[in-house]
């Protein structure tokens, strides 16, 4: 920092200069620090945070179906696959797929698929047994997801999202 | 022409407040305008008043609506149905946020006709872009507060956008939802911010006006006013001739809201919001579905960027591309009337775009002719996007080099008194 206008002490940094300087920074710092709690008040509050487990008794859905349970407001799949759609997943060449995953990557146990009900293109809820790959298709811009909700054809660039989930008897499954 | 004060007590008023002078200086016998001004000239004064009417119905919705995902629906219902007059003051608004997109958008061709952007009012067009993007966060924001289904994944699928940004993109998108999905969270700052965006949009449209009055309005013929021979009096030349424009526009107004009230909506928002169900068919509002087009005829990975991120650029780039055309458009004349070539590649553009709101409206996989089906309206989406982007940054440069533009009148004023522009 020179400065040649302002106490002559010709090209030399002077006193004022640092002064300048560190009042500017804390007062960005100042800035800064007052915006943020405006920022982030914006963001999942606590009470919101604070639904972000789901219990589910998986004990009545019947092989071949599935249901829609909601959690964080969002819908979960929960399917009880049939043994030929395991295998049709399971027989499919990763090469080919926007998003590789094999589906043992995606299930805990084979005939629970469970996976967040969203498309991944811009958010619309997929609709079940459709599609050319007898999986998911999304209405919304044309997108096709296999029986392992992996994207096959259409904009979506991801595999249907599986959510954290654990078994807590074979009966029950807690997501979150 | 400077301004006569004949009572008393405004001239003292005047004296400690010079508001009656900063009024006639801005719209009245103190302010020339050019005096060849055409009725493409009306829809700023138009878009002014469409604006007012939102802000007086809007603040009258806000005493019978409440912002909350459990009342909403019912609150508009309750508008409907037992508020009195409800009915109209909600079909003006609603309409009115059409009819303010219809004269807009006039007053933007207008602008691109006869190169009102063009130096020395590229300041004055930025600020009607930016006016442009205030409206529409402002139209979007507001169709979400009836949450009907069709506010409810509108919502969903434009806040998902952001979701394509690299890295961040799910915390701002969870940011902007204030939770893991469009909920009561969503509802309540979207009410506060369409209630508070209508006042910013005031605040820049003085802006504009300022900018405008800078270099006065540019005119039909594109050359610059050479004196007062030029110019008549915005009062009451002009006064007259925008009374007479809002008569004509409040008529079509009154059919649409009278007679055809929710011919431009879409019947899926009567039905209640319903997070597990997406309607089968999302169309946004009709203002909205040329940049839709463009954003869904991004299909394909661009090197590194994929599609869904490729297309959400594309479409907030067909309308930042605007701040830069002063710039790509190289030619020096400004209005049209004297740019053969340009002429009729501004046809070209206004049809793209009417193309690209039909493709907007149509699911991409239907086919456009039922003879052809392999021509699907996707198809047409990306040839109407990747024109209507040539036409900015191919055509505009190109043209202003190549075209040979047809001589100027003198002034404004030598066409019609010959000599008069000496």
């Amino acid at each position: 920092m020179t400065s040649t206008t302002d106490g002559g002490h010709g090209d030399t940094a002077t006193r004022r200069d640092f002064l300048y300087i560190a009042t500017g920074a804390l007062g960005a710092v100042g800035t800064a620090a007052a915006i943020w709690p405006f920022v982030d008040q914006m963001n999942p509050s606590a009470d919101v945070l604070a639904l972000s487990s789901t219990e589910v008794d998986i004990s009545a859905i019947a092989e071949g179906s599935s249901i829609t349970v909601v959690w964080r407001g969002k819908p979960v799949f929960v399917r009880h696959r049939t043994a030929e759609e395991i295998e049709t997943a399971n027989a499919v060449e990763l090469d080919g797929l926007p998003d590789p995953q094999t589906d043992e990557e995606r299930v805990q146990k084979p005939e629970w698929l469970v996976m967040v009900g969203i498309c991944t293109h811009l958010g619309c809820i997929p609709l079940g047994d459709q599609g050319e790959y007898n999986g998911w298709y999304c209405p919304c811009h044309g997108s096709h997801y296999d029986t392992s909700g992996r994207i096959r054809k259409g904009p979506a660039p991801l595999n249907l999202e599986i959510p954290p989930y654990e078994f807590l008897s074979d009966d029950v499954i807690k997501i979150g | 022409m400077s301004l006569q004060i004949n009572n008393r007590f405004l001239r003292w008023f005047e004296h400690r407040l010079p508001i009656i002078s900063l009024l006639d200086h801005s719209v009245g016998t103190s302010y020339p305008s050019p005096k060849n001004l055409s009725y493409w000239w009306n829809f700023g004064s138009l878009a002014g008043i469409v604006l007012v009417v939102q802000i007086v119905t809007g603040i009258v919705l806000a005493m019978h609506y409440t912002a909350h995902v459990d009342y909403a629906f019912d609150s508009v219902e309750h508008i409907m149905r037992d508020v009195n007059y409800g009915w109209l003051m909600r079909y003006m608004h609603a309409n009115g946020a059409s009819m303010f997109f219809i004269v807009v958008y006039i007053h933007i061709f207008r602008g691109l006709y006869f190169g009102s952007y063009k130096s020395p009012r590229e300041v004055l067009w930025w600020l009607g872009i930016i006016i442009l993007l205030i409206m529409m966060a402002t139209a979007f924001m507001g169709y979400v507060l009836p949450w009907g289904q069709m506010s409810f994944w509108g919502a969903t699928v434009i806040t998902n956008l952001f979701s394509a940004v690299p890295v961040f993109g799910e915390s701002i998108v969870n940011w902007l939802w204030g939770g893991f999905s469009v909920d009561n969270p969503t509802l309540n700052r979207f009410y506060s911010l369409h209630y508070l965006l209508p006042f910013v949009l005031v605040g820049v449209v003085i802006l504009h006006i300022w900018a405008l009055h800078e270099h006065k309005s540019n005119n039909p013929l594109g050359i610059d006013i050479k004196g007062p021979q030029d110019t008549i009096p915005f009062h009451p030349y002009y006064t007259a001739k925008d009374l007479f424009g809002l008569g004509v526009f409040l008529i079509f107004f009154s059919v649409i809201l009278f007679f055809m009230p929710n011919s431009l909506g879409e019947v899926d928002n009567y039905i209640p919001a319903n997070p597990l169900v997406t309607p089968a068919h999302i169309v946004p509002e009709w203002y909205f579905l040329p940049f839709y087009a463009i954003l869904r005829s991004i299909t394909f990975d661009l090197w590194f960027i994929d599609a869904k991120l490729l297309g959400v650029i594309a479409m907030f780039a067909s309308i930042l591309i605007l701040f830069v055309l002063p710039w790509l458009d190289t030619s020096r004349v400004r209005s049209a009337r004297f740019r053969p070539v340009y002429k009729q590649v501004f046809w070209l553009l206004f049809i793209d775009v009417i193309i690209l709101g039909i493709v907007g409206a149509k699911a991409p996989s239907e086919p456009v002719f039922s003879a052809l089906r392999s021509f699907q309206y996707v198809d047409l989406g990306q040839i109407g996007t990747a024109y209507y982007f040539i036409h900015f940054i191919v055509l505009m440069p190109l043209i202003g080099w190549f075209e040979k533009p047809k001589p100027l009148p003198k002034s404004i004023s030598e066409p019609v008194l010959e000599g008069a522009g000496e």
